[in-house]
């Protein structure tokens, strides 16, 4: 389990990877929510490529860091989810809070 | 239904067990030859199930979490994971979409996960008694080239 951060201007990107469950989801969030502090950005995006697993737990990640997030006017958008992470983030909705792109994020602010 | 075969483990209620649990769930069903999603669809209900064992029936405390996984006839798993913890006041409330006691960072999605990556949930609760929650999934039969059934 790891978080690298990447920061492209207003923009921060969060590559994780490995399991996320409730075991794995605190230290997750501290890193990204460090990240969002020091460099309130106006998009976050959360690269699940190199994640294995996910459970619930990783959906308790997302909904937490929207709720961050959408006070300050910033978006949050979700990349390279698997089949079976998507099976779980459709389940609960998660669209209505973040764009969801399967094949990673083809706005060039990312870039 | 008849069983053909069985496995039994004893877990003490620590986060770091999650990964353990549902592996070794899934090791054991990999015997009925499984697609990936069903393999998927198993181990993250077993996730969610010994999570809530954690989180919840042993809120404040650490304590035994038993599992036992048996394969039925008609290549059906029947997974049940039981603990001695505080126990539900409401099954019906807590299998609510969304409903949680935890906090902010819970989702309260676990028994709506169960719910639909199994054919089949169960909760049976006491207070102050425990928990058994057992879920049952028939894996597909998948035909090998040569006809026969996989």
């Amino acid at each position: 389990m790891s978080v690298k951060i990447e920061v492209n201007g207003e923009v921060v990107v969060a590559y994780l990877s490995g399991d996320i469950d409730h075991h794995t989801a605190k230290p997750m969030r501290e890193e990204i929510d460090k990240a969002v502090e020091s460099n309130m950005p106006t998009l976050l995006v959360l690269d699940f490529k190199d994640v294995s697993f996910m459970d619930s737990s990783g959906i308790g990640l997302v909904m937490g860091r929207y709720r961050i997030l959408n006070p300050k006017g910033a978006e949050l958008a979700v990349t390279n989810p698997s089949p079976q992470i998507y099976k779980v983030m459709h389940l609960a909705g998660l669209e209505r809070l973040a764009k969801i792109e399967k094949g990673g994020m083809k706005n060039e602010a990312v870039k | 239904m008849k069983q053909l075969n069985k496995f039994s483990m004893q877990l003490l209620s620590r986060s770091a067990n999650e990964s353990f649990a549902r592996v070794a769930v899934s090791a054991f069903v990999t015997q009925l030859d499984p697609t990936i999603e069903e393999i998927n669809d198993i181990k993250t209900a077993v996730s969610e199930a010994v999570t809530n064992c954690i989180v919840h029936a042993y809120k404040n405390e650490i304590g035994n979490i038993y599992i036992q996984v048996r394969i039925l006839e008609c290549n059906v798993v029947e997974i049940k994971i039981r603990d001695k913890g505080c126990g539900i006041p409401d099954v019906d409330r807590a299998m609510e979409p969304l409903y949680t006691t935890a906090g902010g960072e819970r989702a309260g999605l676990g028994f709506a996960v169960m719910q639909s990556f199994m054919d089949n949930l169960r909760v049976v609760s006491k207070v102050g008694k425990g928990t058994t929650v057992t879920m049952k999934k028939r894996i597909s039969v998948r035909v090998k080239s040569n006809g026969q059934q996989g």
